[in-house]
């Protein structure tokens, strides 16, 4: 992984976007309306630049190129779940992550050196679980969508379309508080919110409910999990290398 | 240069690329819900900035949805044409094939900026088109022959901007072999252009006019459709947009004396 450092850091930067976001609530004043200050919504935001950096998850193109290259063939002889592998991958490429994502905080907190806060330790403990339990969960829900590679070749498109309720509504460009209640009224039944607002809160030191947030998180996973072992046996049953 | 010998080879590209990508019926179908609902979120998006606030950096709700519109139409034109063929590029110089491009008795950059094409960002341009139309009406524009060549000629230079940042992009994976990180930078740049430039602070206007001209794409083509657009803005598109397709035509040159194939 360290042969990619370039690499890695410029998917760093590609996360900056709730920094632009940022700029525009604090620029037009609009964080008064929901009673954020600009502080706290600073914090927020580079929390969420963090939660999303370790809760990034892109299994399905991996897989999808693995399986249009037969490579999966190989994989599925070994006594151990393919998706292990990914899983590995992933974890490691996130540790090499952090000093990238710890160097943009650094930049961050020297344009807003007023946003400096250090969180105690039980917080930080119980956000980095819950954002562990937010990469569980975006994993288990591409792993499902990765197995649709056995019916069809581009199970990618698919995800590119989930990406996109995730992209608005999980917290990344606007926090969730800031919703309409319409939206509010049902957006926390759904898992998108529990991928970042609910871990960048934790984080941030903003109001959220902390034993409802993992509850949900775990929650979510319990029914995510059989789902993943349901589709996956009935797509290795129908699985035929490819050219065959 | 013989322009008819390139127009018949375009045509020859789009049939072959229409047949291949029309195998693959239900995916374009994913695409279009997935442009209809990336629109449906970012007029979401702007929704809540202005639920409590009628300006976002001098700009209206309605005036802000023709933003929204001109993105959505230059972002169909990058997945119909940039993104798919400048994607190409990196394999090409991956596994090598850039020699076949090369000794073809064809413009190289011709060949590798145009050879592909993906049908489901039409239907994103015509999205984009409805939406325009309907923020045409809301905004009660007089449609008239100076104010359509003014808009054509804004949106063309935006066209050219984005094409020369993203073949730029592409250009430097002759020396650094993978750049789908980069592209990917871009991409997260490029999403800047779904709000009003004025809407950000002082120097990352700065920054997303002088550095990547991100601002030129698409507030200058809406300030022009509102009549709110000055002459010199008009004017330093143009000449933005020239000195963007020039340099990324002679970059292109420069880099392809660095190339020397893979595993050489």
């Amino acid at each position: 992984m360290l042969e990619y450092r370039v690499e890695i850091a410029l998917w760093a930067i590609s996360g900056i976007i709730p920094f632009f976001m940022l700029n525009i609530w604090t620029n037009n004043n609009l964080n008064e309306s929901i009673n954020i200050s600009d502080i706290m919504l600073s914090r927020y935001f580079l929390c969420a630049f963090f939660v999303r950096q370790f809760s990034v998850v892109w299994v399905v193109f991996s897989f999808e190129e693995d399986s249009l290259m037969g490579k999966v063939s190989p994989y599925l002889i070994q006594p151990l779940n393919p998706f292990l592998r990914y899983f590995a991958q992933h974890l490691a490429e996130q540790i090499t992550r952090f000093p990238f994502a710890l160097i943009i905080a650094f930049f961050f907190f020297i344009f807003n050196p007023e946003s400096i806060w250090i969180p105690n330790l039980g917080i930080l403990l119980l956000s980095i679980v819950s954002t562990f339990l937010s990469f569980l969960i975006q994993f288990l829900i591409q792993s499902i969508v990765a197995c649709l590679c056995f019916w069809t070749e581009k199970a990618s498109s698919i995800e590119r379309l989930l990406f996109i309720p995730t992209l608005f509504l999980s917290g990344l460009l606007a926090p969730v508080v800031s919703f309409p209640t319409y939206v509010k009224s049902w957006i926390y039944l759904t898992p998108f919110p529990y991928l970042i607002d609910f871990p960048a809160n934790l984080l941030s030191g903003n109001e959220t409910n902390i034993s409802g947030g993992i509850g949900m998180q775990i929650l979510w996973i319990f029914l995510l999990f059989p789902l993943f072992k349901k589709i996956w046996s009935e797509g290795t049953k129908k699985y035929t290398a490819m050219g065959s | 240069m013989n322009l008819r010998k390139y127009l018949k080879v375009y045509k020859k590209f789009l049939h072959t690329s229409l047949a291949s990508e029309l195998e693959y019926k239900a995916n374009i179908l994913v695409d279009l819900i997935t442009a209809i609902l990336s629109l449906v979120g970012s007029v979401f998006l702007l929704s809540i900035f202005f639920q409590n606030s009628g300006y976002i950096g001098g700009w209206k709700f309605e005036q802000a949805l023709i933003i929204q519109a001109i993105y959505t139409i230059l972002n169909g034109i990058t997945n119909t044409w940039f993104n798919p063929n400048l994607t190409e590029i990196v394999k090409h110089i991956r596994e090598g094939t850039l020699d076949f491009v090369l000794l073809k008795p064809i413009d190289s950059q011709f060949f590798i900026s145009l050879k592909k094409l993906n049908p489901s960002g039409f239907l994103e341009i015509m999205l984009g088109f409805f939406l325009f139309f309907f923020c045409i009406r809301i905004n009660q524009i007089n449609l008239n022959l100076s104010f359509l060549t003014l808009s054509t000629i804004t949106i063309s230079c935006s066209i050219c901007i984005l094409y020369s940042l993203w073949f730029f992009i592409s250009t430097t994976t002759i020396w650094f072999v993978k750049t789908w990180n980069a592209i990917e930078v871009l991409r997260s740049f490029l999403y800047i252009g779904r709000f009003p430039l004025n809407s950000f602070s002082f120097s990352l206007r700065i920054f997303f006019s002088v550095f990547i001209p991100i601002a030129f794409i698409t507030t200058i083509p809406s300030e022009v459709f509102l009549g709110l657009s000055e002459l010199w803005k008009i004017l330093l598109e143009f000449i933005v947009a020239s000195v963007f397709l020039i340099t990324s035509r002679k970059f292109w040159l420069f880099a392809l004396k660095f190339y020397s194939s893979a595993s050489s």
